[in-house]
């Protein structure tokens, strides 16, 4: 049985065999800069419309993953990607030039480890070969759709965090690579009952701290086993709100816990709590913290994805905002 | 109080405040400075030409700043230092105005700029004419 507790997967061979990151310019000027593949100078990306930039990072994205796997999309036997425009656009659209079998994904800001999850389990299910997980997020996409237009005079809370452009893809086969996917615990959807937008650390916090707790239970393990805890984009507030979560279930996480969203950006960019998005989680794992691991600094790292189930017209009929957090085990592979 | 018995009371001692007193001081002193240099302008238009045609001309510069500083992109960094300093102004309905046009280019000139550029600004159209009708007829019935 592949199923550990009550939402736990655990896999036997699955490896990330490559990676494959694309990113906008606030974010290659970041303090984690140049851990990415593919840096664009220009928010259009060289593109004419903001939807068309973020498909370009996808696309750049999947692109550098296959080029260090050394594979081509026909050796591919599964795509999963999703994003958080309506209807998936950059997904789906991405897609169409791909001759490959295609699932479209949306846990909001979760989708990075969503599809990493999914695909982690379709490989080691056997229904595909290799399987390509890919993200997206683009901050002007994302900010029309969900908040205001990009130039709209607005004055944004200390709370409010800033979307993430970039893209990022990571290959997953049965072939031994550089890292393991390990485990997985697949998260519910919590509502803890937060209605501002403009505060999604507050809304994601309880959803990650329960798949966090979910995941010790399933495997019977604690923080100390993990050189690193980290989430997507809680930021600066959130973040600090889980760790008193955990802390309250008895779990310990100070001391090897971060958060994706306060990673990626210098605090006086203007960049308000932190990065949010699909790509933030997605940009930092398979950019920086792999390449961490891969030199050694850590060898077992839970990365849990959080996403705030937000839609604009939910909010504006006084409804909460839903939240999800899915978590991988990632192992590094040491050479023999 | 423990943040699981009850999340949204007990969260909040974790969520930044908002400053207040200084943003009410910056949209004081912003706001009522820009107040002041439209006055000051006023006052020099009307020595060449009518009054009513001295205070559009006052409006029309002042919307035409807005439009040029959210073109070359100034205009929401000035707003997210200068709060409500920079909005209730006659500049922050022309940069609501200029902004959703602005994003919506990309959807055309029909559809988009036509169609969305009211899509922020339209509440404030709608309730400014509303409450000048109902403030007229007071008026009238007096």
């Amino acid at each position: 049985m592949k199923l550990v507790g009550r939402q736990t997967w655990v896999f036997d061979d699955v490896y990330i065999q490559a990676t494959g990151t694309a990113v906008g310019p606030v974010e290659a000027d970041g303090p984690i800069g140049n851990s990415f593949d593919v840096v664009h100078h220009d928010l259009y990306c060289g593109e004419k419309t903001w939807e068309r930039a973020e498909r370009r990072l996808m696309q750049d994205a999947i692109a550098a993953c296959l080029q260090h796997g050394n594979v081509t999309i026909h050796e591919v036997d599964m795509l999963l990607a999703g994003d958080l425009l309506n209807q998936n656009v950059t997904a789906n659209y991405t897609a169409r030039a791909f001759p490959v079998p295609f699932l479209c994904m949306f846990g909001a800001c979760s989708t990075s480890m969503e599809t990493l999850a999914v695909g982690a389990a379709l490989v080691d299910g056997g229904f595909a070969k290799r399987a390509l997980a890919a993200t997206s997020s683009h901050n002007a996409t994302a900010e029309r759709q969900f908040r205001y237009p990009t130039e709209l005079g607005v004055q944004k809370p200390k709370s409010a965090t800033f979307t993430v452009t970039g893209a990022g893809a990571a290959l997953i086969g049965k072939e031994k690579g550089r890292f393991r996917v390990t485990a997985a615990t697949i998260g519910r959807v919590i509502d803890a009952g937060v209605t501002n937008p403009l505060d999604m650390g507050s809304a994601m916090a309880p959803a990650a701290a329960h798949t966090i707790e979910q995941h010790f239970y399933d495997l019977r393990r604690s923080p100390s086993d993990y050189d690193l805890i980290v989430t997507g984009d809680l930021s600066r507030v959130g973040s600090v709100i889980v760790k008193e979560l955990l802390m309250e279930a008895g779990h310990d996480v100070t001391s090897n816990y971060n958060d994706c969203g306060l990673l990626i950006y210098r605090p006086e960019k203007g960049a308000f709590a932190g990065g949010s998005g699909c790509a933030c989680c997605a940009v930092v794992t398979y950019g920086h913290l792999l390449k961490e691991m891969k030199a050694g600094a850590m060898e077992r790292m839970l990365v849990v994805a959080t996403g705030a189930l937000l839609s604009p017209t939910m909010i504006q009929q006084n409804e909460s905002i839903p939240a999800i957090a899915h978590g991988v085990v990632i192992e590094a592979v040491r050479g023999e | 109080m423990r943040l699981r018995d009850n999340y949204r009371q007990a969260v909040k001692k974790f969520q930044p405040k908002p400053s207040y007193v200084a943003n009410s001081l910056k949209a004081f002193f912003i706001g009522g400075g820009l107040s002041v240099v439209a006055e000051v302008l006023r006052a020099q238009f009307r020595m060449n030409m009518p009054s009513l045609t001295a205070e559009q001309a006052v409006l029309l510069l002042f919307i035409s700043a807005a439009v040029v500083l959210t073109a070359i992109g100034v205009y929401d960094d000035f707003s997210q230092f200068a709060g409500a300093g920079s909005t209730v102004l006659i500049t922050g309905f022309a940069n609501s105005l200029a902004s959703a046009a602005l994003e919506h280019r990309s959807e055309g000139v029909v559809n988009g700029i036509a169609g969305q550029m009211f899509k922020v600004g339209g509440a404030a159209l709608v309730y400014g004419i509303v409450a000048a009708y109902l403030f007229g007829l007071v008026h009238f019935m007096r």
